[in-house]
């Protein structure tokens, strides 16, 4: 009874992966400014000037690619009735007693409020982080800007860090969702139990 | 490289002490007497000369600010501003012309936005110092500084600003515009004893009919290790927009102090809770519960 279900394109794939190894760059020289213990991480990159050099073009790409896989999700990430409800009853959903306690469609609640929190703390990124880019940008902005602007961005950057970190948790916790993002589908029984509205609307026409 | 002969107070992004055995030292200050300044810019060319600095000739802006602005170059500015002061039914015309430059605030905001280690360090006498070698050129002493004093060179992306000339105060030397001022509107000494001579100063252009003549010495920078006796001690902004009751901004601060440990401890925290949530709750493996089903 192993049927598979595709999930996501090979184009979505590929794309989620490039987004996720600039996350990880972008991410770890940033942190390297973010706080004097972590300032280590510009070793990474080439040393502190280089890592200062690199990070926002980091950034950047970082934005654009997932700018790509936002515009084909966005639509996915409606806040419907079912999704309250998912939310309503979190601590019964995170402890794995999700039966029957809400109709999931593609996403549940909680995915959608991390994909929403996610492109938020994306744009504030990009938009904070061209503020204080030296030496081509900053000079243009108001110094009285820039002094918001740089504790917003490492704000929005520890924001989507957690938020990522959620993600990734997930993605181990709940089996068969691996996959997903590999080999592009999952499991028939993953799907019923997951995403059961998802479930219905796949298998409908077959 | 810091100055070996001169102690740490302070070391940007840096959490441990800075070495501070040697910190039995006097804290410097030099006091820029706005009321005797005559507007030569010979401390302009002493800083140059000193520091080997060689400024691009530029353009007249139609002032006598010469170069206009500060620069990575230019260390030190005269700001001239022409006020009217009102007496009475009159009002008189003042030229009064300020010294710009780097403070060396007690509390430096510039060393506290530095996030690369040792690129800022404010030493035993209260001198702040930027290491261009350890300067990776991300402007962050910019944002943090009140006067809008450092300034990044197109040419190396590194931070420069006035170092009160910190490697000749190290072996007991005046800094270079102190030594070449002709009127002696820079003096430099102790704290102690440039506040003393300042109150004098002060008494005298009370008496004079200055009414409104003090120091400038800000407390929310905690101070500052370059100070002002103007005449118009009630309204700093008069000088250049010298600020009335400069700080280090809130959102800096804020930046700075408590939100980032607070949010490495929320990451470590999220990780640690994902590995309690796995050993208490385990998977959560729709495949394999299928199977167990069919099973049973």
């Amino acid at each position: 009874m192993s049927t598979s279900i595709q999930r996501y394109t090979e184009r979505e794939r590929m794309n989620h992966w490039v987004i996720a190894i600039l996350f990880f760059l972008a991410g770890l020289s940033g942190l390297a400014f973010f706080h004097p213990s972590m300032y280590w991480l510009t070793n990474l990159f080439g040393g502190g000037a280089w890592t200062r050099i690199l990070h926002p073009f980091l950034g950047v790409l970082m934005f654009m690619s997932f700018f790509g896989l936002m515009t084909k999700l966005w639509h996915h990430n409606k806040i419907t009735d079912a999704d309250k409800k998912w939310l309503a009853a979190v601590s019964e959903n995170l402890t794995g007693h999700e039966e029957g306690l809400q109709d999931v469609g593609r996403y549940n609640g909680g995915q959608k409020v991390l994909f929403w929190v996610t492109v938020v703390c994306t744009f504030l990124l990009l938009v904070t982080g061209v503020m204080f880019w030296q030496p081509w940008f900053a000079d243009s902005f108001p110094i009285g800007l820039r002094r918001i602007a740089a504790p917003l961005h490492a704000l929005s950057a520890a924001v989507l860090i957690l938020g990522t970190i959620v993600h990734i948790y997930a993605a181990i916790w709940i089996k068969g969702s691996i996959r997903a993002m590999s080999r592009g589908t999952v499991s028939a029984a993953w799907a019923r139990k997951h995403h059961p509205a998802w479930y219905r609307e796949m298998t409908r026409n077959s | 490289m810091g100055l070996q002969t001169l102690d740490l107070k302070q070391r940007s992004a840096t959490t441990t002490p800075s070495p501070q055995a040697k910190s039995n030292v006097t804290e410097v200050a030099k006091l820029i007497d706005v009321s005797k300044c005559i507007g030569c810019k010979a401390c302009q060319v002493a800083c140059s000369e000193w520091n080997d600095l060689k400024e691009e000739i530029g353009f007249n802006h139609g002032t006598y600010d010469n170069p206009r602005d500060l620069t990575e170059n230019s260390w030190t500015v005269m700001r001239f501003s022409e006020v009217e002061m009102k007496e009475g039914e009159e009002a008189r015309l003042e030229w009064l012309i300020r010294k710009d430059g780097c403070m060396h605030c007690a509390d430096p905001g510039c060393l506290k936005a530095c996030p690369a280690p040792g690129a800022i360090v404010q030493y035993a006498n209260g001198i702040v110092d930027f290491n261009q070698e350890s300067c990776i050129g991300c402007g962050n002493c910019i944002t943090g500084c009140p006067f809008n004093v450092p300034r990044i060179s197109q040419k190396d992306s590194k931070a420069y600003k006035c170092s009160l000339c910190s490697d000749r105060v190290s072996v007991g030397l005046e800094p270079a515009c102190v030594k070449t001022c002709p009127t002696g509107a820079i003096s430099f000494g102790s704290k102690e004893d440039m506040t003393d001579l300042a109150e004098e100063r002060v008494v005298d252009l009370v008496e004079r009919g200055y009414k409104t003549a003090g120091l400038y010495d800000p407390k929310g920078v905690g101070g500052t290790h370059v100070m002002y006796v103007l005449k118009h001690a009630d309204q700093p902004m008069l000088y250049a927009g010298l600020p009335a009751d400069p700080s280090v901004a809130f959102s800096v601060e804020l930046w700075k102090g408590g939100l980032k440990p607070l949010a490495l401890l929320g990451m470590g925290a999220a990780m640690l809770g994902g590995l309690l949530h796995y050993l208490k709750v385990g998977p959560n493996d729709a495949d394999a519960e299928e199977k167990e089903k069919e099973a049973s």
